[in-house]
């Protein structure tokens, strides 16, 4: 049995303009089969990954949003939101769609120091 | 003709909307799409900037680019026009030069 590490993946990306989040959800899927302690934290423009009623029709580009939904199922069920990033942006968690827990900034920092390895998208 | 002026970046990642401002003549028009378009929300650190500048310049912003966000035109500031891809079509032949913010 390998060890057990804390993995955070930091998404600070908004989801269209660039691939970034996609890609980071690609690589959660994938990493959630290896067991470890998983951790989600969405900061700046990463909070608007999990803007509810994301409807990419009209651009012809894949809507993934809905597979947050389905983190849980893999057992990824830690996702933190910043406060100050949900402020700046005129959100709150009711606009996301997803249940998080929102963090202050320095509760944030507290718990990324607790991690062995943050992966950035 | 005016020019018209588009930023697809978010206003909060990058400079783009800033210096598109800062360097913009009055008069001129801006279009806000992909990820421009979160400077065009009601409510954000970025409204009241977009606010100032509808006395000088018309700005417009992208409707399949909201959608895709999450956002509605009802979250759009009063004054921002909606446009959809035959109106930007429309702005591009009713505005010269163009220039783009990237």
């Amino acid at each position: 049995m390998g060890v057990t590490k804390k993995l955070l993946y930091l998404n600070r990306k908004a989801p269209h303009g660039t691939i970034y989040a996609q890609e980071a959800l690609e690589v959660v899927l994938i990493g959630s089969a290896f067991e470890q302690d998983i951790s989600l934290a969405f900061v700046d423009d990463g909070v608007y990954q999990l803007k509810k009623q994301q409807d990419t029709k009209a651009t012809g580009m894949k809507n993934f949003s809905p597979t947050y939904r389905a983190l849980d199922d893999y057992d990824v069920n830690k996702l933190y939101v910043e406060q100050e990033s949900l402020a700046a942006r005129g959100l709150s968690a009711e606009d996301l769609i997803v249940p998080v827990q929102v963090l202050s900034s320095a509760e944030l920092a507290a718990l990324m120091a607790t991690q062995d390895v943050v992966f950035s998208f | 003709m005016n020019t018209l002026h588009t930023v697809n970046k978010s206003p909060f990642e990058r400079n783009s909307l800033s210096s598109c401002l800062r360097l913009a003549a009055a008069e001129s028009s801006i279009l806000l799409f992909e990820d421009g378009i979160y400077a065009a929300l009601q409510g954000t650190e970025f409204s009241e900037t977009i606010q100032t500048a509808l006395a000088t310049h018309s700005i417009y912003v992208l409707v399949p680019d909201l959608q895709a966000r999450g956002m509605s035109l009802e979250q759009v500031i009063a004054g921002v026009q909606a446009v959809d891809y035959a109106g930007f079509v429309d702005l591009t032949t009713t505005h010269y030069p163009i220039q783009a913010w990237l």
